[in-house]
């Protein structure tokens, strides 16, 4: 009988097979406004299992639609069933990879550093560096809220770490497509 | 116009003034004013309960409760719909579902909040995995006590969201009529798929003037019409194939797609294969019939799939029971995946000629292509090859004196019952002997749990079957497992006179765990043995329906007889051979050329 000819991927041998590395991608969904999708699209990555790293979410320059940025880690293959499994839900209105597109991407952090006044000068030089700023100073701590692509935020903290960081919270990544290509509803 | 004024202008003479026409103009426009009137203020349980009839809705299946008692307060005095009171709500899910299956109209079920709806999961799950249209109505606590743990309340947006294509909570009662309309739009449209309507119980009681609009649902447009070059790609690889074999899924019995995948094989000597739920599709006393592959088809489609150059896959979704081992499924073919659901293209098999769209219309497109631009494929050769196949790898059981055989009784049942038989099952050894050993050969007349494998689907699907195809004979080919989990039906049946057959195969075990604990589980048969079973005759005699027990060959005929005569519903026991099993069989983890024949037997890898 014949050897096994096909990938587990459903692909057969020799074929072309999309690449199967696995590397971040960056989805824009746009959504309907409504109570629960956030629920039905995180449910779906649950129960699906696709790896979310990270999902930020708003409402748009139309206030009848949001706007998902959604972090995702996976092979080609699974990063073509997350959009169309995403486009299956209803309320789902559009899905556009931004992954190979020019696109301008940012992400916020706030982090609150251990400081006395020894190193309180010595923080606010880093940050400066890093064109962040320190929203709020007392005794003992202070917060230092910095915008930029995740590899900023990155080195920033790595920076703050060795004062000892106390809490930190991240808004996850938002992005848009350089120039005119827009993610809306057609 | 009412009758009293057809009556008036019968007698008006021809010579009628324009006034008196102008008047009575006038008074048919105010008597439809008043219609609506009637129709404008309402409450939001009777807009439910319109929207029903807008959408032609004829029969419902469901259990009353408190928070859905104002939806039943306006059933009480109305004419068009029937609901038919079940014994439990999930065998008004499954009623639904099979009255989806066997009519093509979504099925409807009903039931209150909390535990009701709870008990519908296992029937809203099944028709989502098994792509059946059904709108499932629940009861919900009042808005302002959701979120408060209150009596009754669960979470049945939240719960139901993964097992549906869309479901609802609806906040007001204005938003009643639309949300009929979306609902029924979404669930039968497309790839069918159950939606829930969540209607709390201050909406369905406050009053509402709203009409519904024209339905609009941005993110949701199927794609019907299959890509013209795609096709003519397909139309080219068929003309090409050597070894081409079509496999026809559930899809192309929803589609309506039957007659056109004949066409396709029958005109270009195309063999075929069907899913489970694709059984009917293709007449399997046809000689191009391969009957259904996978982990308990035939060994001649398992072989056929295998050597295959060119796999015609229709409305399919490749689950594994299909496939098996997927680096073994037809390693060689190039695929052609026909379906109207984008995101199973590729899913689990990849689609060298992918094609969104209907299977029918793209099938009817195919057939009209080949016959206008490309030619028939020479497939004498490979027709020739499976008919080895057919006679080495033959369907085939042991038949000994000494105890009944399953298959035996459903040969029987396939004997002297017609063509148009619906028959319903519940999940085992006694489905796959129902798929293996009846000869089906017409769309929507197989009714099974296919995806979810729900033990218990098979007597209120014959429920549902019977009010879906009122004039077909409704057979259920049931197991002792099965049976027992819904038996509480049989009282529904009792109850509507119901004229279905229940015909259990009954070897005092869960017989396909026990198959598996035999071949896989050095015979450990741990918690499959069911001893110490009720009657099951007597328990349909107590519920008011015919039964019988039967032991031995020579009684078969007699009973099956009697049953199809009883004007009702009748169960008859057949008591089986216990150590019967299912063949050919392919092991969980093999590849669908790896199937055994039999106990002992050799399999195709073998021989």
């Amino acid at each position: 009988m014949s050897q096994p000819q096909r990938e587990p991927s459903g692909v057969r041998k020799g074929e072309s097979e999309k690449g199967d590395g696995v590397r971040e991608h960056t989805l824009a969904v746009l959504v309907e406004n409504k109570p629960g999708v956030l629920s039905r699209v995180s449910g779906l990555f649950t129960r699906r299992g696709f790896n979310i790293d990270s999902l930020a979410v708003g409402e748009t320059e139309n206030p009848n639609y949001s706007r998902m940025t959604i972090v995702v880690k996976a092979d080609d293959k699974t990063i073509e069933q997350v959009s169309k499994q995403l486009n299956r839900l209803i309320e789902v209105i559009k899905v556009s990879n931004l992954t190979e597109d020019e696109s301008v991407e940012r992400e916020l952090a706030m982090v609150k550093v251990s400081s006395d006044e020894e190193v309180r000068s010595e923080i606010m030089q880093i940050t400066d560096i890093f064109r962040a700023t320190v929203v709020d100073v007392g005794r003992e701590s202070l917060v230092v809220e910095v915008t930029g692509d995740s590899d900023k935020i990155e080195a920033i903290v790595d920076m703050l770490r060795q004062f000892g960081i106390r809490e930190m919270v991240r808004t996850g990544k938002i992005s848009l497509a350089r120039g005119p290509k827009t993610t809306k509803a057609d | 116009m009412s009758k009293s004024e057809e009556e008036k202008s019968e007698k008006k003479s021809q010579t009628q003034t324009e006034t008196e026409n102008e008047a009575q103009a006038e008074e048919t426009q105010a008597e439809a004013e008043a219609g609506s009137e009637e129709r404008h203020e309402r409450r939001g349980a009777r807009a439910l309960v319109e929207g029903l009839k807008d959408e032609g809705v004829e029969t419902m299946f469901g259990i009353t409760g408190g928070a859905v008692m104002p939806v039943y307060d306006e059933l009480y005095d109305d004419d068009d719909i029937e609901h038919i009171m079940m014994g439990h709500e999930q065998g008004a899910a499954h009623a639904a579902e099979a009255y989806h299956s066997v009519s093509g109209q979504p099925g409807v079920c009903l039931a209150t909040s909390g535990p009701g709806a709870t008990n519908l999961i296992t029937g809203i799950a099944d028709a989502s995995i098994d792509s059946r249209s059904v709108v499932a109505i629940t009861g919900q606590v009042p808005t302002d006590l959701i979120g408060n743990d209150a009596f009754q309340e669960t979470d049945t947006r939240g719960i139901t969201m993964p097992i549906t294509k869309h479901n609802y909570l609806v906040e007001s009662s204005d938003e009643v009529p639309d949300t009929v309309q979306e609902a029924f739009h979404i669930s039968s449209t497309g790839r069918p798929g159950p939606v829930v309507i969540d209607l709390p119980k201050d909406v369905s009681k406050g009053n509402t003037q709203a009409q519904k609009r024209d339905v609009e649902v941005e993110g949701y447009n199927p794609t019907y019409k299959g890509h013209p070059e795609q096709i003519k790609k397909a139309a080219e690889a068929i003309q090409d194939a050597e070894k081409p074999v079509i496999f026809a899924g559930g899809g192309v019995i929803m589609a309506e797609a039957s007659d056109e995948i004949r066409e396709l094989a029958m005109e270009n000597d195309i063999p075929v294969t069907t899913s489970l739920q694709g059984l009917g599709a293709f007449p399997e006393d046809h000689p191009l019939s391969l009957g259904m592959l996978g982990m308990h088809g035939t060994g001649y489609a398992n072989r056929a799939i295998t050597e295959s150059d060119l796999l015609i896959a229709i409305g399919t979704r490749f689950d594994d029971r299909a496939t098996g081992k997927i680096e073994s499924f037809a390693p060689r073919a190039e695929v052609i995946h026909v379906d109207i659901d984008p995101a199973e293209i590729s899913k689990n098999i990849h689609a060298d000629i992918p094609i969104v769209g209907d299977a029918k219309e793209v099938t009817r497109n195919l057939n009209d292509y080949i016959e206008a631009e490309f030619s028939s494929p020479d497939t004498a050769d490979w027709l020739e090859k499976i008919d080895d196949w057919k006679a080495k790898y033959p369907m085939e059981y042991e038949d000994d004196e000494d105890s009944l055989k399953p298959q035996y009784v459903i040969e029987e049942i396939d004997r002297m019952t017609p063509d148009d038989t619906v028959v319903t099952t519940g999940v085992g050894q006694h489905q796959m002997w129902a798929a293996q050993w009846y000869t089906y050969k017409e769309p929507r007349t197989w009714v099974s749990s296919g995806g979810l494998g729900a033990m218990g689907v098979g007597l209120p699907m014959a429920i549902g079957a019977k009010y879906g195809a009122p004039d077909q004979e409704v057979v259920c080919i049931d197991g002792d497992g099965s049976f027992l989990m819904t038996v509480q039906e049989l009282s529904t049946a009792v109850r509507e006179e119901l004229d279905i057959t229940v015909a259990i195969l009954n070897n005092y075990y869960l017989g396909m765990v026990r198959q598996w604990q035999e071949l896989f589980n050095d015979e450990r048969y741990a918690e499959s043995e069911m001893e110490k079973l009720p009657q099951f005759d007597k328990i349909a005699e107590a519920f008011g329906a015919h039964g019988e027990r039967v032991e031995s060959e020579d009684e078969v005929e007699d009973a099956l007889e009697a049953a199809f005569e009883y004007d009702g519903p009748s169960v008859i026991d057949f008591i089986i051979d216990p150590m019967e099993n299912v063949f050919p069989m392919v092991p969980a983890g093999s590849g669908n050329d790896e199937f055994i024949m039999g106990k002992g037997s050799p399999g195709s890898r073998i021989s």
